[in-house]
């Protein structure tokens, strides 16, 4: 093997660079052979090195540019996500201004019940100024809403759905060039065209409300709020509505009035019972009256109901059980239960005007104020809708579904723009004292206060309440809150009469007149 | 007949802006010829123009303004200028940089023309006095090598401008943010953040030792404390996320990295137990309508906007950005996304995902350490702030009120941004040197 010519480091580096360019720029230069193996080996050598070098330098800056890439495409899918699913509440929140700037060039649409009566309209005339009239005049006057001096109702809540129009986009283009207004989308809601007639005509010369629900899926089926105002003439009559302060008029009394819940809150009193280790089967003493603190108690009318179990007490609605209970659990435990039936917090709902429940009950309640408060007086308040949410919650095995209205809204052709599901809001309690509290509700109508509602078409569960709300025993609320299931169709109900008498004597009739028409087939 | 072309313009701009965005990519493959890479600057610089003017003829027909015009003419004669220059200085720019950086730039004097007309004159002439301060940055780059010499000179010089604003800075929606010099407004932490990232990649250039790590992870947290007690959350966060990206591609030890991780994680909690502005942004974030007249009033006002613009955008002039407080500043992408439509502000998202990945490219053809590690850093700055400004005003995170750059109106922002850009431009310049010189050698 000949000896290897030895070349100068310095110069050898500048032979390789040369070859190197010539590698590169393609020229050719002659080398002896050996000198040109050697370096080529090299050369391979150092360009495997730089390689590996270079790999090694890669693999963070790769790891860097693939994360930023994830992270933005991340934000892209969320932007994407948004827009798809989450921007309706916003788009249809009543803080949003842009609906209003929309009424300048579209016709606000229409608003019907679920069997396609027409509740809203408007006509233009030929100087595009827009009139809105109501052909159901005052029955659906509070859930329908007015648009004037303001907004309520659905007016309120559904204004960007009724000024968005997806009338065809060719006719869009034709009115626009012509000046003339677009027709914005109509609304179906969910009402139940002859519940809501029902309601409506059977309230009386009483005040009061009267909402019913489908346990189900949350959608509302009537909404009536006495006194009525007539939307059609409102403008007219708007000094004397407003200055008619007895009545609060524009008050929609389901979701807005607070009324102490009567005897309908040993619901949420049982609950906590149950809660805190309880049976139904425990028995107590009621001797119609106790004095806690200097101040007497009575059972309704001084009834005496000897012993009795909470399933009867229940049934009975004997305020004395209840107040005990009341004065006797863990205080703290009992606002607990209370909290998470959604007192003193804003409800679940669709509905921008709704007012808070409140429950004021805690470890420093004195005895005498948690027992009052136990049976459904003292400070509590409650509001209808706030009662059918619970009541119907116990119908659906502790689940809340979430209060609507709307059920879909339309173009001008009737195809569906957008399609409103129904919605969870909230696991209230758990299935078995859904069950436990259900079976309760039943022993009212089976053996209780609301005998009357026994029917052999659909099986009644409820509990009844008398509110007073002054001194004066004659002055009292008569409250019906429950359900009502034929196995199939579900219906959740709570009816307020004001000054309606004792024991539900005014909201059992109607409460039975909407399930025997809702049963009906 | 102007809503019809208003309505149809959306469309128009969307389509020339796609368009662009996929050249964007399409010039950003490696292989790509040097008459390709031509064709693609030409073509998209001709989209540039004509979605100015399209977006000029649509503001000029919502407020018949003739003042629109004439800021569309000055707007054309700069960026002609701005080609003109780099063509001739700075033959080995990138190019499409360059375009991306221009379109940035037009994008917001468009919005800003049609949200408040003054602001967009004044932004006009920021950018064209940022432009002439910064044009220098590439020569400087290329020709002055001891700037790596005097890291804690820029760590002295970035701390002290901190605590300057802590002590005499102005406090604009309960952030300490800006100085006022009398005449002007100084956002001080705008520049420091590339301070702070030549500051790391000059101590990391050197070692990458234990000590050396300690030492500069020390400063580094001593900025984030300043910004944080400023309530400078945004970019208190920019400058945490881009040290992390950097301790661990200058090391490339993981370990460090999910120290640092941990170490973010465990200070976020405290600073939610400890500050209550910080748990009300959280609030605000998670349900923005529970406290809309409160704490959540900016972010809903930012959503109503984005969510009632939708896919397409209501077309510019017709919606009422103007609702959203400073929308010219921070919330400016809420404007584009409700006047130009979310695949629009998808689009842009996009275009700024080509900027960092063109920086980061270049990082990684560099063969100077010192000059890697600045360009992955201003990329990592330029990447977050992207991110958390979008990010924020969108409610994918909270919100924590940084600029969007290019767009958002603000001379330190501007010119800032303008800077970053201009260093990265020098770093393209200093890897043609670098190549030429081994063809010649």
């Amino acid at each position: 093997m000949k000896p290897k010519k030895s070349i100068p480091k310095e110069s050898r580096n500048r032979r390789e660079e040369q070859l190197y360019d010539a590698y590169f720029d393609g020229y050719d230069i002659t080398l002896d052979q050996e000198e040109e193996r050697s370096l080529k080996k090299e050369r391979q050598k150092q360009k495997k090195q730089q390689q590996k070098k270079k790999r090694n330098r890669n693999k963070e800056f790769l790891v860097v540019t693939y994360s930023f890439l994830a992270l933005f495409l991340c934000m892209c899918g969320y932007l994407c996500y948004f827009i798809a699913y989450e921007s309706p509440t916003f788009i249809t929140s009543s803080y949003n201004k842009r609906g209003s700037a929309l009424s300048a060039t579209t016709i606000r649409g229409d608003i019907y019940a679920a069997d396609d009566t027409l509740l809203a309209t408007s006509t233009v005339d030929e100087n595009q100024e827009e009139s809105r009239s109501y052909p159901q005049g005052e029955m659906y006057s509070h859930v329908v809403g007015y648009y004037y001096n303001g907004r309520s109702g659905l007016e309120k809540d559904a204004n960007y759905l009724l000024l968005d129009s997806h009338e065809d986009y060719l006719e869009q283009f034709q009115y626009t060039l012509k000046g003339l207004k677009v027709q914005g989308d109509s609304i179906v809601t969910t009402l139940d065209h002859g519940m809501q007639s029902i309601a409506y005509n059977n309230i009386g010369n009483y005040s009061g409300a009267v909402i019913a629900m489908d346990p189900k899926t949350g959608a509302v089926k009537c909404m009536v709020s006495r006194p009525f105002f007539d939307p059609n003439t409102l403008k007219e009559n708007w000094e004397a509505v407003v200055n008619d302060a007895s009545s609060s008029r524009l008050i929609n009394r389901c979701t807005q009035g607070l009324y102490a819940p009567g005897s309908t809150f040993k619901i949420v009193t049982a609950l906590a019972y149950l809660q805190q280790g309880g049976s139904v089967e425990d028995t107590f003493q009621c001797n119609g009256s106790k004095e806690i603190n200097g101040v007497t108690f009575h059972c309704f009318n001084g009834t005496s109901h000897g012993a009795l179990n909470l399933n009867r007490a229940f049934a009975k609605s004997c305020n004395i059980t209840f107040g005990t209970i009341g004065m006797e659990m863990d205080k703290d435990a009992y606002r607990k239960t209370a909290e998470e039936l959604l007192f003193n917090q804003k409800l679940p709902t669709r509905f921008t005007n709704c007012n808070t429940s409140s429950f004021d009950v805690d470890g420093d309640t004195a005895d005498d104020l948690a027992f009052q408060t136990a049976f459904g007086q003292g400070h509590t308040l409650v509001t209808p809708v706030h009662m059918a949410m619970i009541v119907s919650a116990v119908a659906n095995d502790g689940v809340l579904m979430e209060p609507y209205l709307v059920d879909h809204s339309q173009n001008n052709e009737g195809v569906v723009v957008k399609q409103f599901q129904p919605k969870k809001a909230a696991t209230l309690m758990s299935p078995e004292e859904a069950s436990t509290l259900s079976s309760m509700m039943r022993s009212v109508v089976t053996e209780g206060t609301a005998t009357q509602l026994n029917s052999d078409v659909y099986e009644a569960y409820g509990k009844t309440g008398t509110a007073e709300f002054t001194a004066d025993k004659e002055e009292a609320h008569s409250w019906f809150v429950g359900y009502a299931t034929d196995g199939d169709k579900e219906l959740a109900i709570a009816v307020i009469i004001e000054e309606g008498g004792t024991h539900s004597a005014l909201s059992i009739p109607l409460t039975k007149q909407i399930f025997d028409y809702y049963f009906a087939d | 007949m102007t809503h019809y072309i208003v309505s149809i313009s959306r469309f128009t701009m969307l389509l020339l802006f796609a368009i662009y965005t996929l050249d964007c990519f399409l010039a950003l493959r490696m292989n790509i010829s040097k008459g390709a890479q031509t064709f693609y600057f030409i073509k998209q610089a001709i989209l540039m123009f004509l979605m100015l003017y399209n977006a000029t003829y649509v503001i000029y027909l919502q407020t018949k303004n003739p003042q629109v015009i004439f800021m569309a003419a000055i707007e054309t004669v700069f960026f002609l200028l701005i080609f003109l220059i780099y063509n001739t200085i700075y033959e080995h720019a990138s190019k499409s940089l360059l375009n991306n950086m221009c379109m940035l730039l037009m994008i917001g004097f468009v919005l800003l023309a049609r949200l408040n007309l003054n602001e967009a004159f004044r932004q006009l002439l920021l950018a064209i006095f940022a432009f002439a301060l910064t044009c220098f940055i590439p020569y400087c780059i290329e020709h002055i090598k001891v700037v790596r010499n005097y890291s804690f000179v820029y760590a002295a010089v970035g701390c002290l401008a901190l605590l300057l604003v802590i002590v005499f800075g102005q406090t604009s929606y309960g952030a300490k943010l800006s100085l006022n010099l009398g005449f002007i407004s100084v956002q001080p932490s705008e520049f420091v953040k590339i301070l702070f990232v030549i500051f790391v990649a000059s101590m990391y250039c050197k070692s990458t030792e234990f000590k050396q790590v300690v030492i500069t992870t020390a400063i580094a947290v001593l900025h984030v404390l300043l910004l944080v007690l400023a309530k400078d959350l945004g970019s208190a966060m920019i400058f945490m996320f881009t040290y992390l990206i950097l301790i661990y591609v200058t090391t490339k030890q993981p370990g460090y990295l999910l120290l640092g991780v941990a170490a973010c994680v465990v200070g976020s909690v405290l600073a939610y137990h400890l500050f209550d502005h910080i748990r009300i942004r959280v609030l605000a974030w998670k349900d923005p309508l529970a406290v809309v007249d409160d704490a959540g009033y900016q972010i809903s006002q930012s959503l109503f906007a984005i969510g009632t613009g939708g896919w397409y955008g209501s077309g510019l002039g017709n919606g009422m950005p103007n609702t959203i407080p400073v929308v010219t500043k921070d919330f400016i992408f809420s404007a584009m996304c409700e006047e130009m439509g979310v695949l629009f502000g998808i689009l842009f998202i996009f275009i700024c995902i080509s900027c960092f990945l063109m920086i980061f490219n270049i990082a990684l053809e560099l063969e100077d350490a010192f000059y890697r590690y600045v360009a992955i850093g201003m990329g990592s700055l330029y990447g977050f702030q992207v991110f958390v400004n979008i990010g924020g005003v969108t409610k994918f995170i909270p919100s924590t009120g940084v600029t969007l750059p290019f767009v958002s109106y603000g001379g330190s922002s501007l010119l800032s941004t303008m800077a970053l850009f201009s260093v990265v431009q020098g770093l393209y310049v200093v890897k043609k040197r670098q190549e030429a010189r081994r063809h010649e050698a």
